[in-house]
């Protein structure tokens, strides 16, 4: 038996012994776990997986060991989310830690960073969160205004975040900040850490048309920052901050998700709705104009499946994103919306219901996650953006 | 199933390419037009590439065949596609091939394969009745007569009829036009009594021809009755290969148009600079990544006979079929007037795209046909 049969083994093993039964039902939108000191636990299970997990390095399967991390292959992790999908296994906890900041540090973090920082991810102890976008610098990031100052041993931020997604539940904030004003826009900024449980740095939740407030303005007033918490070269932050800006669009787009339950699965896949929201007709859909958005939306998200399969192939070597991750940012966010509009479609007036009893959970859910789902092709680098990128890196077309 | 090229099939790739690139680039189709070429192939470039073995490809070794495997022969229609080689490849290849090889007895599979593999036969199917694909719509009929069958009916779009020296009819012993019981398939020499070619001259300068059949003999390809079983497979493969063949045209036509914008000067800048046209060729560049995965997982799936063939079959047709179609609708256009033009070669991509598009099922087909593969 090959090594890797025999891990597939141990996991199915070690899984069906340490995944508690109620972390094999389907997560509502507030059984999400991700951690940091300010979590709660609705279910006592899931911090008991989480803490099970995380002593294995499971939540983070594929970062070093020496950092807390799993230290497991490219092909022993694709085992153990097929094995976790097998069972219906929650992922044990996600964020930006996760996706974002920690890939970052293993990139560009010094020694010191990367062990100070990832093992308090790999545990779920802190969680992070992005202070990016402000209110004059959206699609034009780099035209970003928060002032870092060197003051001697120590830095001083002052400025205004939005659409720091999760901000009221972090602990710390990865930031980009301008540190020499005098240069051109894309070298006077540097990508500092901040911890925010002091009192510079003040958050507040900004309500989306969803109703829900995933989003906050984050306000730094004489932050301070240590010097150490600056990571790479001063001036040079623009480079490590599209390195995480790849990081987040894979993770937007679904990529490197593998066995991960799809955001928008919890009312079963389009075609499951359509037969118990229309109905089938000698054996075809009953409406067939709306058939045929389904299978094109089905279809397409098919190929896209096999494309992100495909760039895994073909990039072996594993985990650093290419120029790809534009596409699978646009393509994959652009079907999602795609897919939630048919479904409303499909549903009705019964998909547009707000609150009280004459909707099911999953009915008010998808009304919510219909309006969320607008903002995947806004955050991360909107689709024209994602299409500018392509255009210039991939295709070579002029400025 | 892979999703990305062994060496061997990379070094088919790359020998496929500097051939096409040099033996048949697109000007051999124009000359083969412009003189109205009675074959509409050459058959001097027709014996090189059986000399290089693609007439085998998927042949297994045991029928005198290179057993190569769909995957190989998909990277050399491909790499036909950009070119827009004329060749009986894929009428006699792919299609007549796989009908052999899945309806034939030992013995015709013995005769033929060999025959094909050697360039010495040429092969059509005989389906179509009607302008689009309709597989199960068959009235032709076949009825039994001695050893053989007598086949009555008239066929349309038969690809490579004018040339091939044996066809395969699909006729129909029982049921009526629209029942998939009840359908035969039945080889038939093309100079047999009864038999009467009309070549047709479609717009992508390729062979195609209408064919009369009144009480033309043959024999049995398959089970009487359950000619279906075959023709569906033979239809999934010809579905896949063709649009390995799309995918190449496609490809060349994009990185033209590609290429283009960035030496087209307008207002004084090039027109690729223009965000109108930018975002344009950004969504087919994403098209056309996913349309490669969708025509590699569909080879992968043939070579291994996997029960995902029929509904790959239909999501790489249609996908193609859509995306062909755009890329080279957009080449036009993004080419402006020079692209209207004959001298210039686009508007032989969007030409062949149609073609394509309409052979073997159109996207509204394959898309409900994958509903219906799926149960809905």
């Amino acid at each position: 038996m090959s090594n890797l049969d025999n891990f597939r083994q141990e996991t199915r093993a070690w899984l069906e012994e340490n995944c508690p039964a109620s972390m094999c039902e389907p997560a509502a939108e507030d059984d999400i776990v991700g951690g940091g000191k300010k979590a709660t636990y609705k279910n006592p299970d899931a911090k008991l997986w989480l803490d099970r997990m995380a002593a294995k390095g499971w939540t983070a399967p594929t970062w070093p060991k020496a950092y807390g991390g799993g230290g497991l292959t490219k092909a022993e992790n694709l085992i153990l989310q097929d094995e976790m999908f097998r069972i219906n296994a929650r992922t044990p906890i996600t964020g930006m830690g996760f996706s974002m900041i920690g890939p970052t540090l293993l990139d560009y973090g010094t020694e010191e960073q990367k062990l100070e920082h990832l093992p308090k991810i790999v545990s779920g102890e802190i969680r992070w969160c992005q202070g990016y976008s402000e209110p004059g610098a959206g699609s034009d990031l780099a035209s970003l205004q928060t002032k870092c100052e060197d003051k001697g041993d120590y830095f001083l931020v002052n400025g205004q975040k939005i659409w720091t997604s999760g901000a009221q539940y972090a602990d710390w904030i990865f930031t980009l900040v301008r540190t020499e004003p005098q240069a051109p826009k894309h070298e006077g900024i540097s990508f500092v850490l901040i911890d925010m449980d002091q009192p510079g740095v003040t958050v507040k939740p900004i309500r989306l048309i969803s109703g829900n407030s995933p989003f906050c303005e984050t306000f730094f007033d004489d932050a301070r920052v240590e010097k150490h918490n600056l990571v790479g070269q001063l001036n040079r932050g623009w480079t490590v901050g599209k390195r995480l800006l790849q990081h987040e669009r894979s993770s937007i787009s679904g990529l490197g998700s593998a066995g991960r339950r799809g955001r928008y699965d919890a009312m079963g896949t389009l075609p499951d709705i359509a037969r118990e929201y229309i109905g089938l007709e000698s054996g075809k859909l009953a409406d067939l104009s709306l058939r045929d958005s389904v299978t094109r939306n089905t279809m397409n998200l098919r190929a896209f499946n096999l494309t992100q399969r495909r760039a895994m192939e073909e990039n072996e070597s594993g985990g650093t994103p290419t120029f790809a991750t534009s596409m699978f940012k646009y393509f994959g966010s652009e079907n999602g919306k795609e897919r939630l509009e048919i479904q409303l479609k499909i549903m009705g007036t019964q998909g547009l219901g707000w609150e009280g009893d004459s909707f099911s959970q999953a009915e008010h859910t998808l009304t919510r996650t219909w309006l969320r789902s607008k903002s995947s092709s806004i955050a991360g680098g909107s689709s024209e953006i994602q299409l500018n990128i392509i255009a210039k890196r991939v295709l070579g077309l002029p400025d | 199933m892979p999703l990305v090229l062994n060496e061997e099939q990379n070094m088919l790739k790359d020998a496929a390419k500097d051939f096409c690139t040099n033996n048949t680039p697109i000007t051999q189709m124009r000359k083969l037009r412009d003189e109205k070429n009675e074959n509409g192939y050459d058959t001097g470039t027709w014996q090189q590439m059986v000399e290089l073995g693609w007439t085998g490809i998927t042949i297994p070794e045991d029928f005198g065949g290179l057993g190569f495997g769909y995957m190989g022969m998909g990277v050399v229609m491909e790499e036909c596609g950009r070119t827009l080689t004329c060749s009986p490849l894929f009428a006699t290849a792919v299609v007549g091939s796989s009908a052999i090889l899945h309806g034939g007895t030992d013995e015709q599979k013995g005769e033929l394969l060999g025959q094909i593999a050697g360039g010495e036969l040429l092969m059509a199917l005989a389906l179509e009745e009607s302008p689009h694909h309709n597989p199960y719509g068959v009235a032709a009929t076949a009825e039994k007569s001695g050893a053989g069958y007598k086949v009555t009916g008239s066929k349309k779009f038969v690809l490579d009829g004018h040339i091939a020296n044996k066809l395969v009819v699909v006729a129909r012993t029982s049921g009526a036009a629209g029942d998939r019981d009840g359908i035969t398939l039945v080889l038939v020499d093309s100079d047999a009594a009864g038999v009467s070619v009309t070549r047709t001259i479609m717009a992508d300068s390729r062979n195609a021809a209408n064919i009369e059949f009144s009480g033309a003999e043959g024999v049995l390809l398959g089970e009487e009755g359950k000619g279906a079983d075959v023709l569906d497979k033979v239809l999934d493969a010809a579905r896949i290969l063709l649009a390995a063949e799309m995918l190449g045209g496609a490809q060349e036509c994009y990185e033209r148009t590609v290429e283009y914008l960035k030496t087209r000067e307008q207002f004084g800048v090039p027109i690729g600079s223009f965000q109108a046209l930018k975002h344009r060729a950004a969504e087919m560049f994403c098209e056309i990544e996913l349309s490669k995965s969708v025509v590699l997982e569909a080879l992968s799936a043939l070579d291994e006979d996997s029960d995902e063939v029929p509904e790959l079959a239909s999501l790489c047709k249609a996908r193609l079929n859509d995306t062909y179609n755009l890329v080279s609708s957009e080449g036009v256009q993004m080419h402006g007037g020079i692209g209207m033009t004959d001298e210039y070669e686009i508007g032989f991509f969007m030409k062949r795209s149609r073609v394509c598009e309409h052979t073997f099922g159109n996207s509204a087909f394959h898309r409900d046909r994958y509903g219906v593969l799926q149960g809905y």
